[in-house]
């Protein structure tokens, strides 16, 4: 299964881990999953479309799925999947 | 006995030598040429010097030789006042192994004869080659280099976590001109981290207590305080007077802000941020890769961002963190190695874990694909964001 790594400010829905390992041929049936089993996190990346929000990236491998196939890029056992949120944090 | 000219006329009949018109097109005019090397002695260096030559006296050639080209197959031209001591210099480094060497015939002197460009070296004083003699040591850095932080004008916006390490390396390093923005005062909840401040200095506005810390690491540096907050008013003014700032904001407004002024102006960006655990950094050119707001287009609204009540950073984040913006910012000034502009580097203290993400610049992006005249600043609403 592929790894999704989870970013330290949505680490509260996965009970503080920051790894785990999530079904899905692509970004949009892994992020569906990853609601399934961490409920709640999914709002916090995708908007009411169903779109990763503006200031959220995800990551398969180290490539932005922006400009890959974006939700449907494809994702395989092993490849680890990055969300990456804006944070603003300097002091 | 041989005498100095009978060893001199052996010398050349071995050597190449090349004329200053030969030199100048191989060196100048197409990049990635021969190595220039000026073997002249100090007091000759600082009257002037070929541009682009990297400068070894003749009595640390064979020492310092194999640091600065350390390929024995890669051509180097060799350049004096006049031509005998780089024949000299050019059959010891035969020797060494160096298979393609050349001694300029006429030296400097020819060169500046025909017309040619030359610079002049910033003269560093006794006291500032000893500060620095440890720059001033690596090939990468050189006194050329040094002179080149001396003269780098450095925008740190937050004298807080990021600020803290950041400036106080860039200081160290002998970055001449130093601006500092913020417009907030020393707590004791910031000793933790804030290493710019100290107990004595509680209450003080920080760009004071700053100031006061820089000034006494290296009094080579001058330290401009603005006691203020970013605003679409003073923005283009402040970030005018500088080459180069370091992101160390504690708010999404003023990140986006200073991106879009930053990309009016044609300033690099030195970014970081931090929360909790983790650390973000990456570099903004003006001129080639992506922006912030092709990493993320818009800031979150209030509700998404992570709340206050939430807040909290390791101590020794933000000088993790910050000492690695320090490092992007001192290769940008000197052109040398290679940033971070495309990638985004994730650092996770409590795993010591670093990933590295690829950025694209975003063809679509509606700030750095416009014109910079064409960018309108925004004054996004603040909000409790960390």
């Amino acid at each position: 299964m592929p790894t999704v790594r989870i970013p330290t400010p949505l680490r509260k829905f996965t009970q503080g881990k920051e790894e785990v390992s999530i079904a899905g041929a692509n970004v949009r049936e892994l992020l569906a999953n990853l609601e399934v089993a961490y409920p709640g996190i999914k709002e916090r990346i995708c908007d009411d479309a169903g779109a990763v929000r503006r200031f959220v990236n995800v990551f398969v491998a180290d490539e932005d799925i922006r400009f890959l196939e974006n939700l449907d890029t494809a994702v395989r056992d092993g490849d680890e999947v990055s969300i990456v949120p804006a944070i603003a944090g300097g002091r | 006995m041989p005498s100095f000219q009978d060893l001199l006329a052996t010398v050349k009949s071995r050597i190449r030598e090349i004329s200053v018109e030969e030199t100048k097109a191989r060196v100048l005019d197409a990049p990635g040429g021969p190595v220039l090397v000026d073997v002249r002695e100090r007091d000759e260096y600082e009257q002037g010097y070929i541009p682009r030559a990297q400068w070894i006296p003749r009595g640390f050639l064979e020492l310092k030789i194999e640091e600065a080209v350390p390929e024995r197959e890669r051509e180097v031209i060799l350049y004096c006042a006049g031509g005998t001591r780089s024949a000299l210099a050019a059959a010891a480094l035969h020797e060494l192994g160096y298979q393609r060497v050349s001694s300029m015939a006429g030296g400097f002197r020819a060169w500046k004869n025909a017309g040619y460009a030359f610079d002049r070296p910033r003269a560093l004083s006794p006291e500032q080659v000893k500060r620095y003699s440890r720059h001033i040591m690596l090939p990468e850095v050189g006194e050329a280099g040094q002179a080149k932080l001396l003269d780098a004008k450095v925008l740190f916006l937050g004298a807080g976590g990021l600020g803290s390490p950041s400036s106080l390396y860039l200081a160290a390093a002998g970055v001449g001109t130093i601006g500092i923005v913020d417009d907030d005062v020393v707590d004791e909840s910031n000793l933790q981290r804030q290493v710019l401040h100290n107990i004595e200095r509680l209450g003080m506005p920080k760009v004071e207590s700053a100031r006061k810390t820089l000034q006494l690491l290296n009094p080579d540096v001058q330290v401009h305080a603005h006691r203020t907050r970013l605003s679409s008013e003073n923005v283009m003014e402040i970030l005018a007077g500088y080459d180069l700032v370091i992101d160390g904001a504690d708010n999404f407004p003023t990140r986006y802000l200073l991106n879009d002024a930053a990309l009016k102006l044609r300033k690099p960006v030195i970014h970081a941020s931090i929360f909790r655990f983790e650390g973000q950094i990456t570099t903004f050119l003006p001129d080639s890769g992506p922006c912030y707001r092709c990493l993320y287009p818009d800031p979150p609204p209030p509700g998404m961002a992570p709340s206050c009540q939430e807040a909290g950073v390791l101590g020794v984040l933000p000088g993790l963190v910050g000492t690695m913006q320090a490092n992007e910012a001192v290769k940008v000034i000197l052109g040398v190695g290679e940033t971070l502009s495309g990638r985004l580097l994730v650092f996770d203290a409590l795993g010591t874990k670093f990933r590295t993400l690829k950025l694209r610049k975003d063809p679509g992006c509606r700030v750095c694909s416009k014109h910079p005249s064409e960018i309108e600043l925004i004054d996004y609403e603040a909000f409790c964001s960390i």
